[in-house]
């Protein structure tokens, strides 16, 4: 089947989708945005966190044509690798990237958090960030960033392209 | 595999009317994992999400009706007040994301004996609101579960709507897991207060074939409350009245052991959750904020 939907701010008509495969299935093997990753295709790792119609979803969970004439935001449309997102900066700043697979989940939870509240408290963040899982367990670095993440973008704040502001 | 987008309820009536076997798709949080690992094939699938008749909750009266799919996110954002059980079984579902997208009605679909949504309902005395094309029917929550993740509605028939009054009374939900997020329930315990009608009403989670009421438990307590004039006096409850609710709770409960837990610790964890329901609840009613 086809389906047309809005990612990171333009329109895909996409052919061929199978109609029991996931969104991310989609993005990643039809419409070239790998930046959600694919680990454990059951909502538990958070790895595949998108941004559907501005709320945070794991993307395995949504079947590709549930996303029809909705607006999905990826890791993608958070930031490039030339103007990296805030968020994305604190993750490198605080050394929270390891292996780097749960990051784009938790880059996209994050923002959606700092959106929410600016100046989460720590029970705050872990509560946020407890569907994300990191198998490097760097979870005290992740923490850091959040924190680091929330102090710059409370002295600068960003425009915010997950659609949820509509 | 075909794909049905409706937008609007009868569209999806008139789908499911043609097509029984369509599986109904609201949230995905059951469903798409059973496709993902190929558990199931089914011939369609219909998607829900379209139909803004099912996203949207009212109050009638003093009755809440929670269209179907209303998510998690928006129970425990917008229903705490009105429906507080359910709001705290709520905050328990697994993480964020499977809040913002798992719904009630596709908890009910499920209809698993450890759905965190049916101790509450249960304890509230919901009433699930069935719709086909020939009509809608209401049936009461005491008499939807069926079986092990079965209900009473028909295969031409779709959940809409969960009809709970607004709650009279302190309510409380307790369930046990290994951590705070992201967890099945091991067990898990509702209870309601209805002051109004001098009632006591539960509901018991993964410890059962369905979800179910502890209804001798609700009748001893019921009683005794009346008896020693405690809901006009609001005293505090003797220990001994409160461990045999615990211990009459425990009684209704017939588990498996299974590898969340064994039969015998869900009994335990049982008794010792309805203790401690009883005891929030009742703090709360005697400080009189309910
Ligand atoms: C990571 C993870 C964690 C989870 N944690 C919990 C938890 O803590 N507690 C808990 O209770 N559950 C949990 N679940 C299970 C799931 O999220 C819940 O059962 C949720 O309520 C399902 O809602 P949904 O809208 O996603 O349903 P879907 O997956 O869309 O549907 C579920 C079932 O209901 C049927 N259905 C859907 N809508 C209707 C309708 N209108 N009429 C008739 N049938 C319908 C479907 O055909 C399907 O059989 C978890 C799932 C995941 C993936």
């Amino acid at each position: 089947m086809r389906v047309t939907t809005t990612v990171n701010g333009e329109r895909y008509d996409v052919d061929d989708v199978w109609e029991g495969e996931s969104l991310l299935y989609m993005l990643r093997e039809r419409m070239g945005l790998p930046g959600s990753k694919n680990a454990c295709e059951q909502g538990e790792c958070g790895s595949c966190t998108v941004y559907l119609d501005g709320l945070p979803v794991c993307a395995c969970l949504v079947a590709a044509g549930q996303a029809g004439g909705r607006q999905v935001t990826t890791v993608e449309g958070l930031g490039s690798a030339e103007d990296l997102h805030p968020v994305q900066q604190a993750f490198i700043a605080a050394g929270a990237v390891q292996c780097g697979f749960c990051t784009p989940g938790l880059i996209v939870q994050t923002h959606d958090l700092l959106r929410r509240d600016p100046h989460p408290d720590d029970a705050e963040i872990r509560e946020a960030l407890a569907g994300n899982l990191c198998r490097c367990t760097g979870y005290e670095k992740i923490l850091d960033a959040v924190r680091l993440a929330a102090e710059t973008m409370s002295a600068a704040p960003v425009d915010d392209p997950s659609g949820a502001a509509s | 595999m075909e794909f049905l987008a409706a937008t609007t309820l009868s569209d999806a009536l008139a789908a499911k009317r043609e097509q029984p076997e369509a599986v109904p798709l609201m949230g995905g949080t059951d469903v798409m994992v059973e496709l993902n690992f190929d558990r199931r094939r089914p011939p369609a699938l219909l998607d829900l999400t379209g139909v803004r008749e099912l996203d949207e909750w009212s109050m009638d009266g003093d009755v809440v009706r929670l269209g179907a799919g209303v998510t998690y996110t928006r129970v425990i954002e917008e229903l705490g007040q009105a429906l507080p059980g359910l709001a705290m079984a709520s905050r328990t579902v697994g993480s964020p994301q499977i809040r913002n997208r798992g719904t009630v009605g596709g908890n009910l679909g499920a209809a698993s004996p450890a759905g965190d949504s049916h101790p509450p309902l249960l304890a509230a005395g919901a009433k699930i609101e069935l719709a086909s094309v020939t009509g809608t029917r209401t049936v009461s929550i005491d008499d939807f579960y069926t079986g092990v993740k079965s209900h009473a509605g028909r295969p031409d028939e779709l959940i809409t709507a969960v009809l709970v009054r607004s709650a009279r009374g302190p309510q409380q939900f307790s369930k046990i897991g290994t951590r705070n997020a992201m967890v099945i329930a091991v067990s898990s315990f509702g209870l309601a207060l209805h002051p109004d009608v001098k009632r006591v009403r539960t509901g018991i989670g993964s410890a059962a074939p369905t979800p179910r009421r502890a209804v001798e438990a609700e009748s001893f307590l019921s009683s005794a409350l009346e008896e020693h004039d405690l809901w006009e006096t609001r005293a505090a409850l003797a220990d001994s009245l409160v461990r045999e609710f615990g211990e009459r709770v425990k009684a209704a409960a017939r588990p498996i052991d299974d590898v969340r837990g064994t039969a015998a610790y869900r009994l335990h964890s049982l008794a010792v959750m309805a203790r401690r329901t009883l005891g929030w609840a009742w703090a709360d009613y005697a400080g009189g904020t309910a």
